[in-house]
């Protein structure tokens, strides 16, 4: 079991934060990871609704994602499945992972917690193994 | 370039997870080469059990054991961790860059709004 943890601090409340991300609209102006553009972005922010999102990023090549979202709480939380519909990692292929956003007021505006993990299998994933964390900074400290 | 597969992955992160382990991984990061018995001393659990978990790290390809004489010396293989590291860094860059133009994105949306409703 693999995840990743992201914390970001937004100059934003968290209703625009979460309009940003769940909202055909608000996608289209963030989704690709450089400035090329967003193609397509469709949307439908609640339980077992589905997001398609194409973008083309700056070196010509094309990506989709899609996923369901499996739960939704306004102005708080998403969690969704994300899989690669084509593009993305080369290496990873079509499978499923999950996305989980959790969104805080502070005073600034938003505390935004990103975790991506894969979907946990019986398969690949011994309870032992699963909600690995922090692992990173682990990781550099030993490699360092 | 080397391949990591998701299975060799799975067995790194999975050897990782453990404290244990992952103390036994940074002492021998700093040393050379250890013999079980001196890499069991500052455990207070059984030498079988350390055992166990230095099947695990070898099963993961992240340590290596030589018998020489009587003892036996354990030394790091890091190349599996090198190969973690950077499926993470891969994901990081990947998302990292993503947040950061959602930020931008909605600290303008805030802007806008606050100047609306001044």
């Amino acid at each position: 079991m693999t995840s990743l943890t992201l914390v970001r601090r937004i100059r934003a409340r968290p209703a625009i934060v979460f309009a940003a991300l769940s909202t055909p609209e608000g996608i289209t102006h963030w989704w690709g990871p450089d400035a090329g553009p967003v193609l397509l972005a469709e949307s439908d922010a609640r339980v077992g609704g589905r997001f398609r999102v194409r973008f083309r990023m700056l070196d010509g090549s094309e990506h989709e994602a899609v996923g369901e979202y499996i739960e939704v709480v306004d102005g708080k939380r998403l969690v969704m499945t994300w899989q690669w519909a084509f593009g993305g990692e080369p290496d990873e292929g079509a499978e499923v992972s999950s996305v989980t956003i959790d969104l805080r007021a502070i005073d600034t505006g938003t505390e935004l917690t990103f975790t991506h993990a894969r979907l946990q299998t019986e398969n690949s994933c011994r309870s032992h193994t699963c909600g690995w964390n922090g692992a990173l900074d682990k990781l550099e400290r030993y490699l360092s | 370039m080397v391949k990591y597969t998701d299975a060799q992955l799975d067995r790194t992160f999975g050897a990782l997870v453990d404290q244990t382990r992952r103390t036994i991984l940074a002492r021998l990061g700093r040393e050379a080469g250890v013999s079980v018995s001196e890499l069991a001393k500052p455990f207070a659990i059984t030498l079988p059990g350390v055992m166990k978990h230095l099947d695990v790290l070898e099963d993961a390809g992240l340590i290596t054991r030589s018998k020489e004489g009587r003892t036996v010396t354990v030394r790091l293989r890091p190349d599996p961790m090198k190969g973690a590291l950077e499926w993470l860094r891969r994901q990081e860059s990947f998302w990292s860059r993503r947040l950061d133009r959602l930020a931008e994105y909605a600290e303008r949306e805030e802007v806008k709004a606050s100047k609306r409703s001044r």
